[in-house]
């Protein structure tokens, strides 16, 4: 049997690390590795290195570089806005309202279920429309003078569906709480003008732009506090302890940079490729439905749903076709349960096990794109007739 | 040997005989793909933490995640919970509602290993389903399937397996059925896989805490109803406490006045009654099986000898096995068994190969009545 071609069309997962990337993070390990945090000259080197990757990601942001903060990746951003806005307003005596909505990513949507159940936090969970909306008039009608912090994501992970931000913010403005964003899946495609968004907590990972693993940040604005979710050593001006990971902080800026240059075409790439996707699955695949909305979504993202199909057993199929895909919840367990994010925007459980995320990357070609139409189309036939043999 | 071109998926449980069998087929240049069930079990005690089946833990996971990595193979975990626990939790409740003992391992091979996994297999294009069972499949002259007893007859697995069809075992590969067990370790050891074994696969994997008589009292509490306790005759002599907690031949536990030892010789679920007796009527010269499959396809047109396992660890024993119809036999036993178990499959014999199976009917009380009154019954033509 020939080998499978592989098709790589996970890229909300994960991408590739860029060469370009690798090639400034490969000093940081071995030559200039003194600690940030350190005095000495071997130190000084990091610390140098680090704010200049503080400014090369501020001026993307179009922010002042102190209002960076480095972690270790979307979870750890996104814990660190709610956990430490909420904790500091509450003290402050701001209130201890949370409002999120129902499809966020788990690392927002957990640690606002964690605060409510374990910490005294009220939390509020947006409504959301059929295509994963979120409309202003709804936060606006939610938020008290108890609120602290919203958290809306700008690109949702499961259906690409993108948020009206900069509405969204002057809403939780108007009501004196903070507005975070989740940007995980928007950096390196949608703008992260943070004055035009108007947001005061942003989100971002690297390994999302092809940049490294494990590293991401948190953008504050000036004049929000934090208290910090990891105590320990006064790095990051006592927002976050831990010591500065350099490599993976200087790939992270030299990948935000390249994907801000190359948007315009990046972006392009990916949505003639989105749309052939959609359009074959569409076109070719009975009952398929599209989730999340038509248009206004990321560039890179296509998202179904397929009736009397489990996705993991499609995941299983394509993958033996050399397909990477992802379903709506990952599910390496053999327990899939249909996708939260799918019942809150109304999708029935038996449609919304029938889930497929398939996102293009820098080197998808549409032969990749027809290629991968005829073999959902052939796999869901084979699960569909297999279904029909085991209903239950 | 390389066998180019055929894709086998195995079902893997991450203990050494499916990692073996794996690992041969690898070697012998089968395009593997590695398959493991998740199937269901209760939720039990700790309401925090779900309890899994025994057949397919989180650790057994990982185990065959692992050696499937080792191997280089894909592998793969399918949510199997539904389907189970339609064909086979449901089945084990429907059987002792009636007061039968079922043998659940021969219906998930029937329904769930070899026919819901078996397609999902072919769904991926495999040419073979292979699976880690003492047990081994040959071709006659015409090219028929056999289904034939492991290698090692202290680990044979036939008994389990002896409803596959024709169609099954065409497509079916027990790699490990011509080794030995230690052999096995062995090969095991030459591969760099785990050794250990993962517990016998006889038990009720989906019970919470391996007690049968607990699960069937939360999920079948009617197969607990407390009855009377009878001769043969319809002398009333005690109370049970539900029939589903009583086995053929059992002595002990009755809670009946008697002169004599009394012995469990059947039920009779009609009128929710156990029947008792004494040691002389306790065992019985032949038996009737329904569901009957054979491994060639079809009933023979007359009477044959065989050797009949009527359990899982049961001695085979001679036989004379006339079919009755297409799906039911009627098998005469040279010397009399004492447990004779209705819901236990019946399996049939010519030396190391399997014939066929059937599941053990309830004896009525009219055939009881007359078997007790004769001495080596004639089988019925």
């Amino acid at each position: 049997m020939p080998a499978p071609r592989t098709v790589y069309l996970d890229h909300s997962a994960s991408t590739p690390c860029d060469p370009r990337v690798v090639e400034a993070m490969t000093p940081y390990f071995s030559e200039v590795y003194g600690n940030s945090s350190s005095s000495h000259g071997f130190g000084r080197k990091a610390e140098m290195a680090i704010e200049k990757a503080r400014e090369h990601i501020a001026a993307v942001l179009r922010c002042h570089p102190n209002e960076i903060i480095f972690t270790s990746g979307g979870s750890e951003s996104d814990n660190l806005a709610i956990r430490g806005a909420g904790w500091l307003m509450r003290a402050h005596g701001k209130g201890n309202h949370l409002i999120t909505t129902p499809v966020e990513h788990s690392a927002v949507s957990v640690t606002v279920k964690q605060m409510s159940g374990l910490q005294g936090f009220q939390s509020t969970f947006l409504p959301v429309g059929k295509d994963a909306s979120i409309d202003p008039e709804d936060l606006a009608n939610h938020l008290t003078d108890q609120t602290s912090v919203v958290s809306v994501i700008y690109a949702n992970n499961e259906v690409g569906t993108l948020a009206p931000l900069a509405q969204l913010a002057a809403q939780a403005h108007a009501r004196g709480a903070v507005f975070h964003t989740d940007a995980v899946q928007a950096a390196g495609q949608l703008p992260l003008d943070v004055t035009q968004l108007g947001v005061d907590l942003m989100s971002l990972s690297a390994h999302k732009f092809y940049g490294p693993k494990g590293v991401g940040a948190l953008y504050v604005r000036d004049g929000i506090d934090l208290t910090p979710a990891q105590s320990g050593g006064s790095h990051e001006r006592g927002r976050r302890a831990g010591t500065h990971n350099t490599p993976f902080i200087v790939g992270m800026a030299k990948a935000l940079q390249i994907a801000e240059e190359e948007r315009d075409a990046r972006t392009a790439h990916y949505r003639a490729l989105r749309d052939q996707l959609i359009d074959g699955i569409l076109t070719h695949v009975p009952d398929a439905y599209l989730t999340g909305h038509p248009t206004d979504r990321l560039p890179s993202h296509a998202s179904f749903v397929f009736a009397h199909v489990d996705s993991s057993k499609l995941l299983m199929h394509l993958d033996m076709r050399g397909i990477a895909g992802s379903g709506g919840s990952a599910c390496k367990t053999g327990n899939p349960e249909p996708s939260g994010v799918l019942l809150a925007m109304g999708y029935p459980p038996e449609l919304a096990i029938g889930s497929l995320r398939l996102t293009v990357g820098l080197h998808t070609t549409p032969e990749e794109i027809a290629y991968t139409v005829e073999a959902v189309r052939h796999s869901v036939e084979k699960l569909r007739a297999l279904a029909k043999l085991f209903s239950v | 040997m390389t066998t180019p071109n055929k894709r086998v998926v195995v079902a893997m449980s991450g203990g050494v005989d499916s990692s073996v069998s794996a690992a041969l087929l690898v070697e012998q240049g089968y395009e593997v793909i590695g398959m493991m069930m998740k199937l269901w079990a209760e939720d039990t005690f700790d309401s925090s933490c779900s309890t899994h089946n025994r057949c397919c833990t989180p650790e057994q996971l990982d185990d065959a995640r692992r050696i499937a990595d080792k191997l280089g193979i894909p592998f793969y975990v399918l949510d199997t919970k539904d389907v189970f626990r339609a064909y086979i939790v449901e089945y084990f409740l429907d059987m002792h509602r009636k007061a039968l003992t079922p043998n659940p391992c021969i219906e998930c091979n029937r329904h769930i290993r070899f026919t819901w996994l078996y397609e999902n297999a072919r769904a991926l294009d495999a040419d073979y389903l292979a699976t880690g069972h003492y047990a081994r499949i040959t071709q006659s002259p015409d090219g028929a399937y056999q289904l034939r007893k492991g290698l090692d007859d202290a680990k044979d697995q036939s008994y389990v397996l002896s409803v596959l069809t024709q169609e099954h075992l065409a497509h079916t590969l027990f790699p490990i059925g011509n080794y030995p067990k230690p052999q096995v370790r062995d090969i095991a050891a030459r591969f760099g896989l785990p050794t250990a074994s993962k517990a016998d696969s006889q038990d009720l994997c989906f019970l919470g805490d391996g007690d049968y008589r607990r699960f069937l009292r939360e999920y079948a509490p009617e197969a607990l109803t407390t009855g009377p306790i009878v001769l043969v005759d319809g002398t009333v002599v005690g109370e049970h406490t539900g029939l589903a907690n009583y086995t053929v031949g059992q002595r002990k536990g009755l809670n009946v006045q008697s002169a004599i030892p009394l012995f469990v010789l059947d039920s009779d679920p009609t009128r929710n009654a156990l029947i008792v007796g004494p040691r002389e009527q306790l065992g019985s010269d032949d038996l009737t099986a329904h569901r009957v499959s054979w491994i060639d396809g079809s009933a023979p047109t007359e009477p044959i000898r065989a050797q009949v396992k009527i359990r899982y660890k049961a001695a085979p024993a001679e036989a004379w096995v006339t079919p009755l119809s297409a799906d039911r036999v009627h098998i005469q036993f040279e010397t009399p068994l004492r447990d004779i178990t209705p819901g236990q499959g019946a399996v049939m014999y010519d030396g190391d190969r399997v014939l066929g199976a059937g599941i053990i009917e309830r004896q009525t009380q009219r055939e009881r009545a007359t078997q007790s009154s004769l001495v080596g019954t004639a089988s019925p033509a």
